[in-house]
């Protein structure tokens, strides 16, 4: 069923009892040419571009709760292109370009709203920098604005200018930048994969990974075993675990990052606001919360929530950038599980196991990857080339040195991202 | 979180800063070759439940301590002065 306008007003007029489920609840066969396990954003991204680029439909994607029910229904629904170095530049850039068709292709309202990105700096020195970053985005083809103070100031006026510590000397303005509805995104893929015939199938712990002489040969689950040729991974936040059933270690130490969001407000804040001095940033969602997020709570954690002192944390650096906010009243705060790698970048590649892949570490910014994370990983488990955009998400760069892709520029050590 | 320095007594988690898994005290000799290398360095096991990492009491007494603890529900077991617990 195609959505539309019309279709809209006629199923308004005639009480809605058109609708129809949007994707099947099949059993599992037997044998599938390729199996995700995974049904978050990447791996229904992937099940999708699958069948969409590649042809590729005996596909089932398993998952062992619901249908974006992990990392993609827990962030802070950011998406924007404003990376720095060689790798990772190119691969947001295709990321944004594939949200930027992502509705149309997907005929599903994600309510993608690119109402632009501020990054804001509080020094010469950082200034610098930031005019760096943006003649790498523009030279990778994406905008960016530099903003001096009063640039800033006419966009998001109820900023504490003048603060003592962290005064606002401008801010690199990122236009094609914004936000996106998380579980829609979700819910469109997995329509479309569905609707290319991948079976979407819930309920579904993957238990074990069948290996026989180096290839894989299927899977084990809650719901029995089933056969595969290919078997991708893409589970992050668990990426350890499953990773584990096929015997290997992961260069990944799992660390939760908190989110919160208020109690709904009328407009006030039309952009996405960054103030990195303090590890705070926040959008206003449509419905009218204030979404907003800091940095990790820096310790190994599997636990879907975090620690008071970095909620403490995290509300001093908001009234620090923003005192207005002061009188909205959170509603709820959660942690989502970060796949951190040690430069802070993800992996997409093949694995010691002949036709078992791999997509994980994300660290804090999977969701603005989702579309392309699934575009490439699609292409590197279909052909068995990496994508031209993700060449350099090697799983084994730490043991080479090869492309090691640290933005922060701390070093490709574990504890330090 | 609250840690319990075994020289100073529990304290909140901020006084620490957080090194990671405790495999930093299983330094591998210097010509184990790059395999043990890489495991040494890079990979991890990243448990989901009972772990044992490093922590640094760097706003107390500056003791570097095992904490035996779980990655799932955040309750401390044990620690232990990191000197002791080495091999």
């Amino acid at each position: 069923m195609r959505y539309s306008a019309l279709r809209v007003i006629k199923e308004g007029l005639t009480g809605n009892r058109g609708w129809q489920p949007v994707w099947r609840d099949p059993e599992p066969k037997a044998e599938y040419d390729i199996i995700i396990i995974g049904g978050g954003g990447h791996g229904l991204a992937t099940a999708y571009y699958l069948a969409k680029e590649h042809g590729v439909t005996n596909v089932a994607v398993l998952e062992k709760g619901y249908l974006g029910g992990g990392n993609v229904g827990r962030n802070t629904t950011l998406v924007r292109a404003n990376y720095f170095l060689p790798g990772n530049s190119e691969f947001y850039s295709h990321s944004l370009k594939l949200w930027e068709g992502m509705e149309q292709d997907l005929n599903y309202n994600a309510m993608h709203s690119q109402r632009g990105l501020i990054n804001l700096f509080h020094s010469d020195a950082q200034r610098d920098a930031f005019v760096r970053r943006g003649n790498a985005m523009i030279n990778q083809g994406d905008d960016a604005i530099l903003l001096d103070r009063d640039g800033v100031r006419k966009m998001v006026p109820y900023l504490d200018f003048d603060n003592t510590r962290f005064p606002i000397y401008g801010g690199l303005y990122h236009p094609r930048g914004g936000t996106a509805r998380h579980d829609a995104v979700a819910w469109g893929y997995a329509r479309g994969a569905d609707q290319r015939g991948v079976d979407l199938i819930q309920q579904c712990e993957v238990t074990g990974i069948d290996i026989e002489g180096g290839v894989v040969k299927g899977v084990q689950t809650t719901r029995g075993a089933i056969r595969a040729k290919k078997v991708g991974i893409v589970v992050a936040g668990r990426s350890g675990q499953v990773a584990a059933m096929a015997g290997m270690r992961l260069p990944i130490e799992s660390h939760v990052l908190q989110a919160f969001v208020t109690e709904g407000l009328k407009p006030c804040i039309d952009h996405v606001v960054s103030f990195g001095m303090g590890h705070f940033y926040i959008s206003q969602s449509d419905k009218g919360g204030l979404v907003f997020g800091g940095d990790l709570d820096f310790y190994a954690s599997y636990a879907a929530r975090g620690n008071l002192p970095m909620v403490e944390h995290v509300m001093e650096a908001g009234m620090t950038l923003m005192p207005m906010i002061g009188k909205a009243r959170v509603l709820r705060s959660w942690g989502g599980i970060m796949d951190m790698t040690p430069d802070g970048s993800p992996i997409i590649d093949k694995t010691d196991t002949q036709g078992l892949f791999i997509d994980c570490g994300w660290c804090y910014g999977g969701f603005k990857a989702t579309p392309a994370s699934g575009f490439a990983f699609a292409h590197l488990m279909a052909t068995g080339r990496p994508h031209q955009t993700a060449e350099k998400f090697r799983l084994d760069r730490f043991r080479t040195g090869v492309s090691i892709m640290d933005e922060e520029g701390t070093g490709a050590q574990h504890n330090l991202h | 979180m609250r840690i319990t320095c075994p020289i100073c007594g529990e304290r909140d988690r901020r006084e620490f800063y957080y090194q990671g898994a405790a495999v930093a005290l299983d330094r591998p000799a210097p010509d184990a070759g790059p395999q043990a290398w890489d495991d040494y360095v890079h990979l991890r096991d990243n448990p989901a439940g009972r772990t044992r990492d490093l922590w640094f009491h760097e706003m107390g007494c500056g003791a570097w301590i095992v904490v035996e603890r779980d990655t799932v529900i955040h309750e401390v077991y044990s620690t232990e002065l990191a000197e002791k617990a080495a091999r």
